[in-house]
């Protein structure tokens, strides 16, 4: 039985599964049945249960009628990249064992301050249905989602069984809603809260761990400001032996790490509370001790406030560690280089762009097998201060480390002759978001668009799956992407293009695109609905501050019934541009929770 | 420009001490977002004339709201050890040297190593302290010492830099003969 080898988009192709089933069915039924499923059901849903991948899970779907039904009795885990997409009965309809469930909500460009508050991507309406269709659901990974309080509440008394909540990108709730989490969940083995706009009311949610917990395999909550009663966390720690993910916030002092690093020694990843102390009673030896007492140790993060004073702890347990995320320890080149030299396998990389070239010079000597580099930004705002990064930092990297996969640098000035040597140096780009500070700027040397850096890029890196551009920027850079990128799912671009054209070349190429997200360029309705027989192979556009007027959105919504168009209304303007534009493919038809500035077309 | 587009732009630098830019708050309650059309029309403008090749760069980026693309989170994180720098979580202790007629303070945390330190202090009181050998001490007129943890007087330099940061408490510059005797 060949399995179909491209992963399709299931909701659209679904009606056409079925068509083409029912077409064979009215052939010899029996005889076509047991031809195409010689196993019994129970056989192969467990042959088909081992199957964890959603793309192929919904290959598996698209066979036939059989194995359709197999699968969906089968999965365990749903994963819906935008909420929007699917409703949660329809989604309840098709999957009746679900255990586990990952929902995306808003647009990434919400992360930016993009999209408006109150626009959407209510969990509540999920986990009303799920209370009824999933009752023994256990696991709810939730990203760019509105969730309050009271919802928290309801998936913590709701779910009898529920086991495992991560949070990314969410807003709308506060530490109230992780005390209910903490309550009732008996179970709990993760509470992964990651860097949203909630509300820190206090730390008291920590002392909401039953006595009778002993199951936490994770708990994150570095990004939660509020100091917690440290005594509370070394109890919790010490009697959740389990525990395989710690992260702290801030406010953990190097003292209060140690007592708990003695009380878990068998972590595989920690994010350390603050790492300056003026006065400190143990011993820096002590600390390091037990740092190498921490065998498992792959990954360290947090490190808030460290300086070479301290470092050197964690140094024993550098040589396993696999990723090192320095993004808020404000370090320099010196701190970096010293600290490198223990980290031989390390395979990602997160640094502040403090460390300067002469950092990225010393990852390029000490780090062989690093994958992914990511260079944020100390001072995104201020050029005055400090000039960061540059085309040479990252040169370096790229010389160093020729199995790079995925960057994301953020840098002040760039060079397309930089960017050609670093393609040539690492063809194995699958990610390469590069961020050139002040929109629109070319080439600082020879002034020339950045066209050709773009260029090399796609022209080297055949694996490129998802790629952010940034600088001055011609038609001529999406000439390339839209030519040579085959695999390009996920294309960012901001400040750049001279025409429709640019869009056009994009949308006739790229076969594989499935996120395309465009600000402040000069696209207007002619490249928008260039893209008219696209969008249904793709989860959504964005398109905002460009020239696309309501008209164009409208006409798109007309030719193409089963996208949602949505233009988000402006204060200022006569009403005929579209400033926000927000187009998805949908089954679930035109959404019926839109707030007044929400317009489906 | 419009006031009222300016302060909801995120891009602002923040003071020290401005609680609104705490993370604990969430990212829409700062940063009222129903904006930014008026700026980045302004952005569009400088984008749209394609015939000049060499334009001229784009308004400063404080006009622009969400860019650069850096999550609200991490910028208020950011701008929080920005402050706290500034305030300094530094190490200070008070100087003193012989026959000076105040006091100084420094922050050890500036300096990566005695040599600098040294530096430091001989600029700090125009005098000369020279290098320090492990069996002589130091061979000049003024001799660096501190206070430890346990209240002795130590001469600056025996133990490693790290653990010197540590245990130092303050510092005197001893001069002339009490060195010689010494």
């Amino acid at each position: 039985m060949k399995l179909l080898q491209q992963s399709m988009d299931p909701n659209q192709k679904r009606a056409k599964a079925v068509d083409r089933v029912d077409s064979v069915d009215t052939g010899v039924a029996s005889f076509d049945s047991t031809r195409m499923c010689p196993f019994p059901d129970e056989v192969l849903e467990r042959v088909l249960s081992l199957i964890d991948s959603h793309k192929d899970r919904s290959s598996v779907s698209l066979v036939c009628k059989d194995w359709y039904n197999a699968e969906r009795w089968s999965r365990r885990h749903v994963f819906i990249g935008n909420c929007y997409s699917v409703s949660p009965e329809i989604v309840a309809a098709r999957f009746p064992r679900i255990r586990s469930v990952t929902l995306k909500g808003k647009p990434r460009f919400s992360d930016f301050n993009l999209v408006p508050e109150y626009w959407g991507a209510d969990v509540h309406p999920w986990l009303s249905v799920f209370a009824t269709a999933y009752p023994f659901l256990e696991e709810l990974r939730l990203k760019r989602m509105a969730v309050s309080d009271e919802s928290l509440e309801f998936l913590a008394t709701n779910f009898q069984g529920f086991k495992a909540l991560s949070l990314l990108s969410c807003d709308g709730f506060s530490t109230d809603g992780l005390k209910a989490i903490a309550t009732h969940c008996k179970n709990l083995t993760e509470l992964d809260i990651h860097e949203n706009g909630m509300d820190d009311l206090g730390g008291h949610w920590l002392n909401c761990f039953p006595e009778s917990l002993t199951t936490l395999q994770v708990l994150n909550f570095a990004s939660l400001n509020s100091e917690v009663s440290f005594e509370s966390l070394e109890k919790l720690i010490s009697r959740n032996k389990s525990l395989r993910v710690l992260k702290v916030n801030r406010n953990i002092s190097l003292d209060q790490l140690q007592k708990l690093l003695l009380q878990a020694p068998q972590l595989s990843e920690l994010g350390t509370g603050t790492f300056m102390q003026e006065l400190i009673s143990c011993p820096i030896t002590d600390l390091k001790t037990t740092f190498s007492n921490c065998k498992n140790l792959v990954t360290i993060s947090g490190l808030w406030d460290a300086t070479s004073l301290y470092l050197p702890v964690i140094y024993p347990a550098c040589v396993n560690l696999t990723f090192l995320n320095l993004s808020y320890a404000t370090l320099r080149s010196g701190e970096l280089s010293n600290l490198l030299q223990h980290c031989k396998s390390l395979r990602r990389l997160w640094l502040l762009d403090t460390v300067g070239d002469k950092g990225l010079e010393a990852v390029g000597a000490h780090c062989p097998l690093l994958e992914e580099l990511r260079v944020f930004p100390a001072d995104p705002f201020d050029q005055e201060v400090f000039l960061g990064v540059t085309e040479s930092g990252f040169v370096s990297v790229s010389e160093g480390c020729p199995k790079l996969r995925y960057v994301l640098y953020f840098c002040r000035q760039m060079t397309n002759a930089a960017v050609a040597t670093i393609a040539r140096n690492c063809p194995d780009f699958t990610h390469f978001r590069l961020c050139i500070m002040n929109p629109g700027q070319p080439d600082y040397l020879t002034k020339q668009p950045m066209d050709e850096a773009f260029g090399s890029i796609v022209k080297t890196c055949p694996n490129l799956q998802r790629l952010a551009v940034s600088g001055q920027l011609t038609d001529r850079t999406f000439e390339y992407i839209g030519k040579y990128s085959k695999k390009l799912e996920t294309l960012s671009v901001a400040f750049a293009g001279s025409s429709d054209l640019g869009m056009e070349y994009v949308l006739g190429g790229c076969p594989k695109l499935r996120k395309l997200e465009i600000r402040d360029c000069p696209f207007g309705n002619g490249a928008l609905l260039s893209g008219l027989t696209k969008y249904e192979s793709m989860r959504s556009l964005w398109m905002s501050a460009c020239n696309v007027t309501m008209n164009g959105c409208k006409v798109l919504a007309k030719e193409r019934p089963r996208l949602n168009v949505e233009v988000m209304k402006d204060e200022g303007g006569d009403g005929s541009e579209a400033h926000k534009v927000y187009v998805y493919r949908t089954v679930a038809g035109p959404r019926r929770d839109a707030p007044p500035f929400v317009l489906t077309l | 420009m419009d006031l009222i587009n300016f302060e909801a732009t995120e891009l602002r630098l923040g003071l020290p001490g401005t609680i609104d830019d705490l993370p604990e708050t969430k990212p829409a309650q700062n940063y009222p977002v129903n904006t930014n059309k008026r700026s980045s029309s302004e952005m569009d403008s400088s984008i749209t004339d394609e015939n000049d090749s060499s334009r001229s760069p784009p308004p400063s980026k404080a006009q622009v709201v969400g860019w650069p693309p850096v999550r609200s989170y991490r910028k208020n994180v950011l701008q929080v050890s920005k402050t706290k720098s500034e305030v300094g979580s530094g190490i200070y202790v008070k100087v003193s040297m012989d026959g000076a007629p105040y006091l100084r303070k420094v922050d050890l945390k500036v300096y990566k190593n005695y040599g600098e330190l040294t530096k430091g202090l001989q600029e700090m009181f125009k005098c000369i302290i020279g290098l320090y050998s492990e069996r002589e001490g130091y061979k000049s007129e003024h001799a660096p010492t501190y206070e430890d943890k346990d209240g002795d007087w130590m001469l600056v330099g025996d133990v490693p830099w790290d653990m010197f940061l540590t245990s130092c408490r303050r510092i005197r510059i001893m001069r002339g003969c009490e060195v010689m005797e010494s």
